[in-house]
Parts: structure tokens; sequence; C-alpha cells
């Protein structure tokens, strides 16, 4: 007796009760289909977080400034420590391997043109490199200079999406806009950029960092504020090794700052630390969805189980006249073994299918991305033979146990 | 004698239950048969004749005692080892047929070469095989049809053909004519006298009077004990003084 014959022989008798078995590989089906999809569904998640990540720029590291908490008072403490607007150029001038260095100090302000007033626009206070180091290109005119920073001149380059709320189809370019009480000079419109990372970078606008700290700070934080800055963003030279980039900034702020290293007041992660770290999320919410996707393998698991026990009691006769035809304990416990692994392998099959399809489906329907992981399809596959195996055992020895005399006089 | 014994028992004794519930199904049987003997075993309910029939079809261990089946001391085989002898050596035939109704009757022939452990044979070679043992018992053309399509006498025939399939040295059936009406019961013992004819060994377990005087040997059960062993007047071979009962029972009385 080989194999194929084996095979031959379950594949007969699960055909016999076709409903029944497609019933039973029911559970199997949407357990495997669930695992492939969450991880799917996780995969594209990832995707899509590392790719807004990376296209913001590539080879970048950022430096947060992290205020040290002192005193009795328990809430941060601005005024000591700190990232400044100095650190900026010490890091281009002194650090190798850094193409760019730049800083995105946020001001919430209301921005009016003749008639047209828009409420709530979001002015990034910035350096001339930052297109750059943020990939981000002019499509209009021009961004601000070194010379017109230096200076604190009045010139603001406009969000695609603002330029057009402003100005329609008539040009921005050398006219001026007044933004909350300080009259600005438009000197270009950035190109298209969207939505990345939860941001619309067509509804900002930008103006030289020093203009901000001048007119954009609130005059009750300005006293203490300073040339304080947020974050900062450097661009690494790609052929440069970025631990020792990021060792030499720690090096340097650390001397600027007069702190030592075990208590910064600022902190330096990479891109691949904050895709890390936003996969760690992802990660715990996927292992989540996978073990509640397992409980549904065992579940289907279960009925397999629980109709092959239902076969092996039916078909009692059939086995006592196997055995008297010469089938050994073995053989039986092989034939209902395969019945009962057939069963969750076409369970596996189908629902491997229904999970690349819902896969499918879900992205479409929800304009979430979903990346087909073919790890993940292997690993539905497996645990589906694996509970199949599992939960026939029971029944296949119990059928391979019955005395023949017994079986041969069941009715 | 020249003529090889297929089955040879010694005191055979079968208990069930232990301690003062035990209940004696076989009080010790010695039994000789040759090879190309038609016999019958025949006894009221309850003689034990159906526990003698399990343990020389090798499907239940004796008590105590030996039995050599062809030559071979298969009382303290294993489960496994008892399936290869029966797979190798025994041809089995029952009261209700017993075929798979999903198969057809050349796939329910076929059955017992899917547990052939030795010389399996070719798909093509068991389909030949199993058309050479239908024809045997008279149904060329019916390989294709199921179990329900034939009749009673039919389905016996397949089971006979079934039995035939990996030439056993020896046949047992087990009251092969119970569910059948007395023309079909006919053809089957007419089929056996034919398979008899053609040096084939068969032991046929029956209550039935008719069905054993065509057979040319029968023995008699009761309480578990052979109580004769009786040579048929229409027995075409000699009598065996070899396995001549102990005690000799009228036939009348039976």
């Amino acid at each position: 007796m080989n194999f194929f014959e084996i095979f031959k022989e379950s594949w007969r008798s699960l055909k016999a009760n076709k409903l029944r078995s497609l019933l039973t590989t029911l559970g199997v089906i949407i357990g495997v289909a669930a695992v492939i999809v969450m991880i799917a569904i996780s995969a594209g998640t990832e995707a899509t977080i590392a790719e807004s990540i990376y296209s913001l720029g590539s080879n970048l590291v950022f430096i947060t400034s992290s205020f040290s908490r002192v005193g009795p008072n328990q809430g941060p403490q601005p005024q000591q420590g700190g990232l400044v607007y100095d650190d900026v150029t010490a890091i281009r001038e002194k650090v190798k391997g850094v193409t760019g260095a730049t800083v995105d100090q946020q001001a919430s302000v209301t921005v009016r043109y003749n008639s047209t007033t828009l409420d709530g626009v979001t002015l990034i206070g910035t350096t001339p490199d930052y297109p750059t180091v943020r990939g981000l290109e002019v499509a209009s005119g021009r961004y601000f200079n070194e010379t017109e920073l230096e200076r604190t001149q009045k010139v603001v380059v406009l969000g695609k999406t603002i330029a057009q709320n402003l100005f329609g189809e008539s040009d921005p370019i050398g006219q001026s806009i007044m933004v909350n009480k300080t009259r600005l000079t438009v000197i270009g419109v950035m190109a298209e950029k969207g939505l990345v990372g939860g941001t619309d970078f067509d509804q900002l606008i930008y103006t030289p960092i020093k203009v901000v700290f001048q007119k954009f700070t609130p005059s009750q934080f300005a006293r203490f504020m300073g040339n304080r800055v947020r974050q900062i963003t450097v661009s690494v030279d790609p052929n440069a090794n970025l631990d020792e980039v990021v060792q030499q900034i720690n090096l340097l702020l650390a001397t600027r700052h007069g702190v030592t290293l075990d208590s910064p007041d600022f902190s330096i992660r990479t891109q691949a630390d904050i895709v890390k770290a936003r996969e760690e999320t992802t990660q715990t919410f996927r292992n989540l969805l996978i073990w509640v996707a397992s409980v549904s393998l065992i579940v289907g698991g279960i009925g397999i189980m629980n109709i092959m026990l239902v076969s092996v009691s039916e078909r009692t006769r059939e086995i006592g006249l196997r055995q008297a035809l010469g089938a050994t304990p073995l053989d039986i416990h092989l034939q209902f073994l395969t019945e009962a692994l057939m069963l969750s392998l076409v369970g596996g099959v189908i629902g491997m299918l229904a999970g690349i399809g819902g896969s499918f489906l879900f992205s479409k329907l929800s304009e979430m991305r979903t990346v087909i992981v073919p790890s993940a399809i292997g690993l539905a596959f497996g645990s589906a033979a694996l509970v199949g195996i599992f939960f026939g055992f029971i029944p296949a020895r119990r059928a391979a146990m019955l005395d023949p005399i017994v079986a041969l006089r069941h009715e | 004698m020249d003529t090889p014994l297929i089955i040879q028992t010694v005191s055979l004794k079968k208990f069930y239950g232990a301690g003062e519930t035990r209940v004696i199904a076989l009080a010790g049987i010695d039994l000789e048969i040759r090879q190309g003997e038609l016999v019958a075993v025949m006894g009221p309910s309850g003689s034990g004749k159906s526990t003698l029939l399990n343990i020389l079809a090798c499907l239940d261990h004796p008590s105590e005692g030996r039995y050599f089946l062809n030559g071979t001391d298969v009382s303290s085989f294993n489960r496994t080892e008892l399936a290869f002898i029966r797979s190798s050596k025994l041809g089995m035939v029952f009261q209700s047929y017993n075929l798979l109704p999903r198969l057809t009757a050349l796939e329910n022939v076929m059955l017992p070469l899917f547990y052939r452990r030795q010389n399996h044979l070719t798909s093509a070679e068991s389909r030949e095989r199993a058309l050479a043992a239908l024809e045997k018992v008279g149904l060329s053309g019916r390989d294709h049809h199921y179990p329900n399509q034939l009749s009673g006498g039919q389905q016996q025939r397949v089971a006979i053909a079934r039995a035939l399939i990996n030439d056993p040295v020896l046949i047992l059936a087990d009251e092969p004519t119970g569910n059948l009406d007395s023309h079909a019961s006919a053809e089957i013992m007419e089929l056996f006298q034919q398979l008899h004819e053609q040096g084939r060994t068969i032991l046929v377990v029956t209550h039935e009077r008719e069905v054993a005087d065509q057979t040319e040997r029968i023995l008699t059960m009761r309480d578990g004990a052979l109580v004769s062993d009786h040579s048929n007047g229409s027995s075409k071979k000699p009598d065996h003084p070899a396995s001549q009962p102990a005690v000799e029972v009228p036939h009348e009385l039976l």
C-alpha cells in the first residue's frame, strides 16, 4: 500500500460527503484566510509607514530637544537646555558626512490676502536647505536664500493649496500677504507633495527661521525661548557611516550644551529608529490579530476532530471489513489521519485563495495598502496541516484500535 | 497423508471473562483440515462456531492451544502479524456481503489488493486480476455496477471474487447464504463446489442443513466442543482417517 493510494482512498471517502467535508473545513478556511489577511494588512501598514518616513528625504537623522525634569516643579522646564538655532550651523560646519541640517519651527497663523482669510495655517520657520533635506521641490519662483535668512527678510514660500486658495489662477510671486500682523512677500510656490505621515505639505507656508523668532513666537514665551528650536533634521551623505555621524553629533551637542551623554538634553533618532518604533506598535497589534486567527484555526481543528469521530463510528463496519481483508492497525490509522489531513489541507488551499482575494478586496474597499507575504501563506498552510495531524490523531487512533470482530458485527 | 494440512488446531480454547464469571466459548478443539477440502461447520447458536471461525480467520486469539495455518503457528501473533496473514492467506465471505456501497463491483473486488504487502501489483495488473475474479464467479460485464444495482446473490458472488483475489490458501465463509433465497443459495453453493473442484480449501459456517449437505464433510459443534465430524455421503473425496471424530453422533440427532 503506498501513499498515493491512501490519498486516493481518502479523497474518495471525503467526496462521498461533499457538503459535510466542506462545512467541516470552514473553520480552517476562515482561520487560514484570517491569518493571511491580518499579516497582509499589517505588512501593508508597515510598508506605508516606512514609505512615508523615507519619502521626506533619505538618510535623515532627527535631533529632538528633551527637557530634563528638575526641581520641585515636575512639568517641562524649557528655560534650561534644549536645542538652539546655532546648533544647526555648528552641525553643518563641524560634523563630517553631513550634507544638510535644517529646522522646522512651527507656528499656527492667520493668513490674509485682499478679502481672503485663512485661519490655522501652519507656518514653518526653516533654513534654505530645507527642500533638499526633506526632498521637496519648488514649482515656481524660488526658495529663500542664506542672505534672506541672516537679514531676517520678510519673505514667504507657499504650499500649493495655500497659493491656490489665496490667489486662484493669478501669479502670487511678488505679492504681499498678511501673516498675523506681519506683511510677507511671496517669492515662491512649492510643488505638490500631498499628505505624508499625517501632514498635508500643500497646506504649509515657509519662512526663514529668524523671521519666526522675531515675529511669530508668542510674546509670553519670547523672554525665555530665545532662539530655541524643537527639532533639527540632519541629512547624511549615503556613503558616510551613519553611526559615526550620530556619534559626532552627540559629542558636539553635548559639548555645546555642557551636558554629559548620560543625561543629554536632546535625543537623536535615525529614520530606521523611527520606522522600527512604529513597526513595534503595529507588530503588537498584528500579533494580537494573529492570535485571534489562530483561535479560529484551533476551532477548525476541533471541528475536524469532531467530524472524524463521527466518521469513524459511522464507518465502524467498513473499518472491520478492511481489517478482515488484511488492513493493519497502522493502515487504518494512516487512512483516517490522511482524511483529516486532507480536510485541513483542502481548507488550507481554499483559505489561502480566500485570504489572497480578501487582502485585495480589503485594500480596494478601505484604501489601506495590503502586502501578501509569501511566508505568511506558508505559515498559514503549515499550521493548517499541523491542525489536521494533531486533531486527526485521536479519531485515527480510535479507528485503528477497533476490534475487527466487534466492528464487523456493528450495525 | 500427502495432501498438506491447511488448518490444524491443538486443544484450542477460548474463554471470556475471568474468575467465577468465566464463560467457556471453546472447550478444546482439535481439528485438521487438508488442502482441497470443502467443510461445513454446523451447530446451534452459542455452540462456539462463530468463536471458532473468528480464530480460524485470524481475527481473534485463542486463550489456550495452538492454531497452525498452512504450517505456521499463528496463535501468538500480534494484531499486525495477523493482518499480514489475513491479507496473504485468507479469503473471507460474510453473511451480509460487506461490500462498500460507494465502490463499484470491480473496486470492491480490488480492495484486498490495497493491503497486500508482497508482490505489489500495478493498477493494470490489479484490474486484470479483479476482472478475472469476477469472471470466475460469473459476473463478467457487471464490473461497473454498484452493490445496490446487484441482486443479493450477485453481491455475494462479488464478495467471493473479493475473497479469491489474493489467491488465499483458505476461504472462510460465515453463513454465506443466510441472507439469500433458496435459489440464490443454491447458486452460491454451486460456486463453492466449483471452487472446491478447482482445488480450493473452503470452510463454511452455516446452520442450514441443505447448505451443509452440499459439502463433503460436516463438523458439528455444541457447547464449545466438536461433537461430530461427519463425512458427507455426497463427498467426492475419500475420508481422512486422521480427522475422524472421537465420538460419533448420528446424523439424524442433529
